[in-house]
């Protein structure tokens, strides 16, 4: 762990270079490669003719600035998650939160002929809210604390099932294969800019407003009493983050389908790395989230070219080892 | 009147107890499974009259055509439908008694996942684009690998049922993305086809395959009924069971084998039909309470009735298509699942 401040100061500074090289990798690599050169050039000297500006900038662009913000607004939803619920597997893919926002975006899709980004944003943000609701409910215990064991039930119970009924529903619709692996694998290509200009201003607004939220998380940690004494208006915080999560979980999902444990990885891993105090961890894992979706998505193109992998299949085949690890370590109680 | 009939064998190694309710519960489902597979058999794409089926049965017609339909199509269908529901109502029932969570299903704990990602890899090796032989055995390889990962990551931290069910989530979610690894990977035709089969369909069943299921089926649900009254002593608490003298590991071992062989089994033919597990037992259970023999008659009955409802308006309310069942276990799955996570949380809060 970085202990003092020049520590964290200079594990940022790392952060954010291993984020410049990421941002390069995903521009610059994928089926057809791109040199450097050519990056730089189809931004300050533009030229339709040129394939490699035409690719880097009706593409590459495009999905790259998603993986950035997708990756960035899954791993805070994430952190804030698991000091809300203090389950370290609390995360927006496994409490279903999600999938949720997955299901009222399907039904948007095949039942009412939806597709505008901002028809279907909406509705991945009631979705959200609908299974954040439900599992709150759900996990809560008599004495009002949520129960970690019932909440990841609740929570895998709720993805079943709109995770099933979305598939069932895509089917019925006769999607095309491909479509249905966008939702429910996740991706972050095949975007256009209207759908990223148009989401991507509320995921760069809820990060900031949990980036101000930083210093009443950290104190969300202590008991209710204390917290109480404190003055610190516990509720209107807790609402706030969660509203915070359902944006951010919504958000991404109805512009990149679903992308799993993202959320679940990346906070441990800032937590490992910059400690518990949320001033450090929020912006840590907005680094470290995306990082982590780039590298994720650059190798999703590459691996089996001239098709793609599904991006939520990496993350959650990166993501198991580590959640099985956390299950069996048996700090999650009962 | 509620009377309690108590049948038990001489040594007192073998008994069983069962209130009049019980009984009738589990004739009236029996005889309501009965009809529901003769309505099952009587409708379908090709038009056939009610009265045919019993024409057939009593020879006074003779048309080819329409035995084929009824002996060949059918029937091993809804047959199937019988055996699937029920292995999946039982192997949810006993997770559930074991777990002690209501939520546990084969589907939870990842079991499925495993049987379906073995036979999607079974798919993708045989490039093959419809079923193919390999995908039974793969199935139930991939369950009980499963199952046997399950156990080991558990093993070191002590077979709690707690965290059985979070592994399991952990495996599971893993598995389905190493299905659609593989679903990626194969080519289109192929992969169109596994999703079907991954939402759980009864299409296209042939007898042999129904012959290959039966013994399965009836063996598992056997070992279960002959131990049931060790999963009513679990539902007391780990310590009460050890102390009345149930070998708790042993035990929870031998009904996770059943279990998994019931879900793997069930899986490979028909798909990964998620819900009937977790509603089985519970449909199960607003009728009757009673000890865990009845209940895995009753569940084994209510999944079975399940999966013939769902097979029946698959294949009728979307003439010419073919639904898949899954989708509609899912879509009568979601309201229920609702009430029942509602209902849980009045009783405890």
């Amino acid at each position: 762990m970085l202990n003092n401040r020049s520590l964290r100061i200079s594990g940022v500074l790392a952060g954010l270079l291993l984020l410049a090289t990421a941002l390069v990798a995903s521009l610059r690599f994928g089926f057809q490669p791109v040199s450097l050169a050519d990056v730089v050039n189809s931004f300050i000297a533009y030229d339709g003719g040129t394939l490699e500006h035409l690719i880097i900038r009706s593409e590459r662009t495009v999905r790259t600035i998603i993986a950035l913000c997708v990756g960035s607004a899954l791993a805070v939803a994430g952190t804030l998650m698991q000091t809300l619920t203090r389950n370290a597997l609390a995360s927006p893919g496994l409490l279903g939160i999600n999938a949720g926002a997955l299901f009222l975006v399907v039904i948007g899709i095949t039942l009412f002929s939806l597709n505008t980004p901002l028809q279907l944003i909406w509705l991945a943000f009631a979705g959200a809210a609908l299974a954040a609701t439900l599992v709150y409910f759900l996990g809560r215990e008599t004495s009002g604390t949520l129960s970690p064991m019932r909440t990841i039930l609740a929570g895998v119970a709720i993805t079943t099932l709109f995770v099933s009924v979305s598939q069932g529903l895509l089917i019925f619709h006769q999607e095309r294969l491909e479509t249905l692996m966008f939702w429910i694998a996740g991706s972050v290509s095949g975007r256009d800019l209207d759908t990223v200009s148009a989401i991507l201003p509320m995921i760069g607004a809820a990060l900031l407003l949990s980036l101000l939220l930083a210093r009443q998380l950290n104190l969300l940690g202590l008991d209710d009493d204390v917290m109480q004494g404190l003055g610190l208006q516990v509720a209107r915080v807790r609402i706030l983050s969660g509203l915070l999560v359902v944006v951010l979980a919504g958000a991404s999902v109805a512009i990149s389908g679903l992308i799993g444990f993202v959320g679940l990885i990346v906070p441990h891993i800032a937590r490992a790395l910059f400690g518990t105090d949320h001033r450090w961890l929020l912006p840590a894992s907005a680094l470290i989230g995306a990082i982590l979706l780039l590298v994720a998505d650059t190798l999703a193109r590459l691996m089996i070219p001239p098709r793609e992998i599904p991006i939520g299949v990496i993350t959650a085949l990166l993501g198991t080892p580590l959640f099985l690890r956390l299950a069996t370590r048996g700090s999650t109680s009962t | 009147m509620n009377r309690q009939w108590v049948v038990r064998s001489q040594s007192d190694r073998f008994s069983v107890r069962a209130s009049t309710r019980l009984l009738a519960t589990g004739t009236g489902l029996s005889l309501l499974l009965l009809a529901s597979a003769l309505f099952s058999l009587s409708v379908g794409s090709y038009p056939t009259q009610p009265g045919d089926l019993l024409h057939l049965v009593l020879g006074t017609i003779d048309d080819p055509g329409l035995g084929l339909i009824f002996h060949e199509i059918r029937l091993p269908r809804v047959l199937m439908g019988i055996l699937v529901g029920a292995s999946l109502g039982v192997a949810g029932l006993v997770l559930q008694g074991m777990v002690g969570n209501p939520l546990a299903s084969p589907d939870v704990i990842g079991i499925s996942h495993g049987a379906a990602a073995a036979a999607v890899l079974a798919l993708w090796l045989t490039g093959s684009a419809g079923n193919t032989p390999w995908m039974v055995p793969a199935a139930m390889a991939g369950a009980l690998l499963v199952a046997v990962a399950l156990v080991a990551l558990v093993w070191r931290v002590g077979i709690r049922p707690a965290r059985l069910v979070l592994i399991g989530i952990g495996l599971a979610a893993g598995l389905s993305a190493l299905t659609t690894l593989l679903l990626v990977l194969s080519p289109d035709a192929t992969a169109m086809t596994a999703y079907v089969w991954l939402t759980g369909s009864l299409y296209a069943t042939r007898w042999n395959e129904v012959w290959q299921l039966a013994p399965i089926t009836i063996g598992a649900v056997a070992v279960i009924l002959l131990n049931a009254r060790h999963l009513d002593l679990h539902s007391l608490g780990a310590d009460m069971a050890q102390g009345l003298g149930s070998r708790i590991t042993r035990m929870r071992l031998l009904f996770l084998l059943a279990a998994v062989t019931l879900t793997g089994s069930a899986v490979a033919y028909a798909g990964a039909l998620g819900f009937v597990g977790l509603i089985a037992p519970h449909l199960a259970r607003q009728l009757v309470r009673a000890g865990h023999a009845g209940m895995v008659w009753l569940s084994g009955l209510t999944g079975a009735l399940l999966l013939v409802w769902a097979d029946v308006i698959g294949r009728t309310l979307f003439l010419p298509r073919d639904m898949p069942a899954g989708i509609f276990i899912a879509g009568l799955g979601a309201p229920f699942l609702l009430y029942l996570l509602y209902r849980l949380k009045k009783r405890t809060g």
